[in-house]
């Protein structure tokens, strides 16, 4: 590991400070410290913000609203959580393993580095990791890869199972930082890789996520996260599918749904969505939406299979989704 | 600088230490106190051979800095036995052979021991979802699972 300064902050306000001086912040680490081990991630100073009075889950008319702090197993396992929004606690309950999610914050959740091997290889080109340098994914090992929303430069999956909910759900972040306070959608914290992808998200130098929101919807009771992968527990997505239905006499309302291990963010798909909204809520209308899903897909030799899985989960996912009571 | 040094209290016993930032929980426990139980497998968060417990939850040590946990109460598999008693989720893997080579056993231990604390373990399904984040390579997973299942048995009993 390089070497660098540690240091604890006392308040928002102080991170912050320290953060455009050039520190890096640090809340669970369980991204972090690895890729520091690995020196794919090198900083010089480290803020840790885990003192900051940031965790907590709460609700209110709007929403459930999820400090950043709190760590991915106080969430999952929260009354207010698992009745408002059941999603979310599935979603994080199939992500990581019990000690990381022990570990693991939301907000460094959301924040979470790509899987992809040759990112976490130094020896491979990676434009994530050294712009400019190629990327080795392309004409490599590409089954875990995505089909949606790559580039030339990049073609790693968002691994996230958290942020594929909250993007179905309409959920937003709350951040603090150097120009005071903003609230926004979490879809717009994510950027394409585009010719960029060592430009991973929108937050401001030193902006710092404080919370997460998640409004109270009509779809957030009927909800699934489905999670398809090579191991049933303690595994990235191949695919996964965040499905919620606001469903009235047979019809549904409102479809909302986004999917993992596919994109290179959080892929919500809309079209689908659109779809779906005035059906009748069957097998057939969750086919036909499914079909819409991979429309602009671009698959590689060796990710051929993520077109077919991903409408099949899909289908199964708004199954789910549409047989709860 | 805040004061350079950390205070933790490992196994009930507290230790001030003044540490390079660098050095991992795990670290700190191996290499500063000599308690070599907790063991470094994948060192990358994959494996859980290095789960310890910090108050009282249980985590990767060999992905958190020591100097994070200042405050922290932290227990070992060393810190698991009451004297020459072992603690009875010890006493249940030694009864179902829940090990083979021994690497990953400690982990095993503090991660069932949280597992069975959590309410995690009310039936083998149950028991192998949230026991996923230990491998064991020579796969005594039939009997981790019946030595946590057990433990949940007699704690209900």
């Amino acid at each position: 590991m390089t070497p660098f300064s540690y240091e604890a902050a006392a308040s928002a306000a102080e991170a912050i400070e320290k953060s455009l001086a050039g520190g890096r912040y640090i809340a669970g680490g369980t991204t972090l410290i690895d890729l520091m081990r690995e020196e794919i991630e090198r900083p010089e100073r480290l803020i840790d913000i885990n003192r900051l009075p940031l965790g907590g889950i709460s609700e209110d008319a709007g929403g459930l609203i999820i400090g950043a702090l709190a760590r991915m197993a106080e969430v999952a396992a929260h009354p207010a959580a698992g009745r408002a929004q059941p999603l979310i606690v599935e979603a994080l309950l199939e992500g990581a393993s019990p000690q990381l999610r022990n570990m693991a914050s939301i907000g460094g959740n959301l924040m979470q580095r790509v899987r992809c091997p040759y990112f976490r290889t130094l020896d491979a080109p990676c434009n994530k990791r050294t712009p400019g340098s190629g990327c080795a994914a392309r004409g490599g090992f590409t089954r875990a890869h995505a089909i949606l929303g790559t580039s030339e430069h990049c073609i790693a999956t968002h691994p996230s199972d958290l942020a594929v909910a909250l993007v179905a759900l309409g959920g937003t972040i709350r951040t603090a930082g150097p120009r005071g306070s903003r609230e926004f959608p979490l879809e717009e914290l994510y950027r394409l890789p585009g010719d960029t992808p060592h430009l991973e998200h929108t937050l401001l130098p030193a902006e710092l996520i404080t919370a997460v929101k998640v409004p109270h919807g009509a779809y957030a009771r009927r909800a699934r996260y489905l999670k398809v992968r090579d191991r049933a527990s303690y595994e990235f997505a191949l695919v996964s599918v965040a499905a919620a239905l606001d469903i009235a006499d047979g019809r549904v309302r409102q479809a909302r749904i986004a999917a993992g291990g596919i994109g290179t963010i959080p892929w919500r798909l809309r079209a689908s969505e659109a779809a779906l909204a005035g059906t009748v809520a069957n097998e057939t209308a969750w086919r036909e939406a499914a079909t819409l899903a991979v429309a602009d897909a671009r698959p590689l030799p060796g990710n051929e299979y993520k077109l077919v899985l991903l409408q099949r989960t899909i289908v199964r996912a708004l199954e789910l989704a549409g047989e709860i009571p | 600088m805040a004061s350079p040094t950390t205070s933790l209290t490992i196994n009930g016993i507290q230790h001030d230490f003044v540490l390079d930032p660098r050095t991992s929980l795990l670290d700190l426990l191996r290499e500063h106190l000599g308690l070599h139980g907790t063991k470094k497998g994948c060192n990358q968060g994959a494996c859980g051979a290095c789960t310890v417990l910090v108050d009282g939850k249980r985590i990767n040590s060999c992905l958190t800095l020591a100097v994070m946990h200042g405050g922290a109460r932290v227990t070992t598999i060393e810190g698991l036995a009451e004297g020459a008693r072992p603690h009875p989720l010890q006493a249940a893997f030694i009864e179902h052979d829940a090990f083979q080579c021994g690497y990953c056993t400690p982990g095993q231990i503090l991660s069932g021991v949280a597992c069975l604390a959590e309410g995690h373990a009310s039936a083998p399904e149950e028991i192998k979802a949230w026991m996923s984040g230990n491998i064991c390579r020579c796969g005594a997973y039939a009997g981790i699972v019946a030595a946590i299942a057990e433990a949940a048995e007699k704690n209900r009993a």
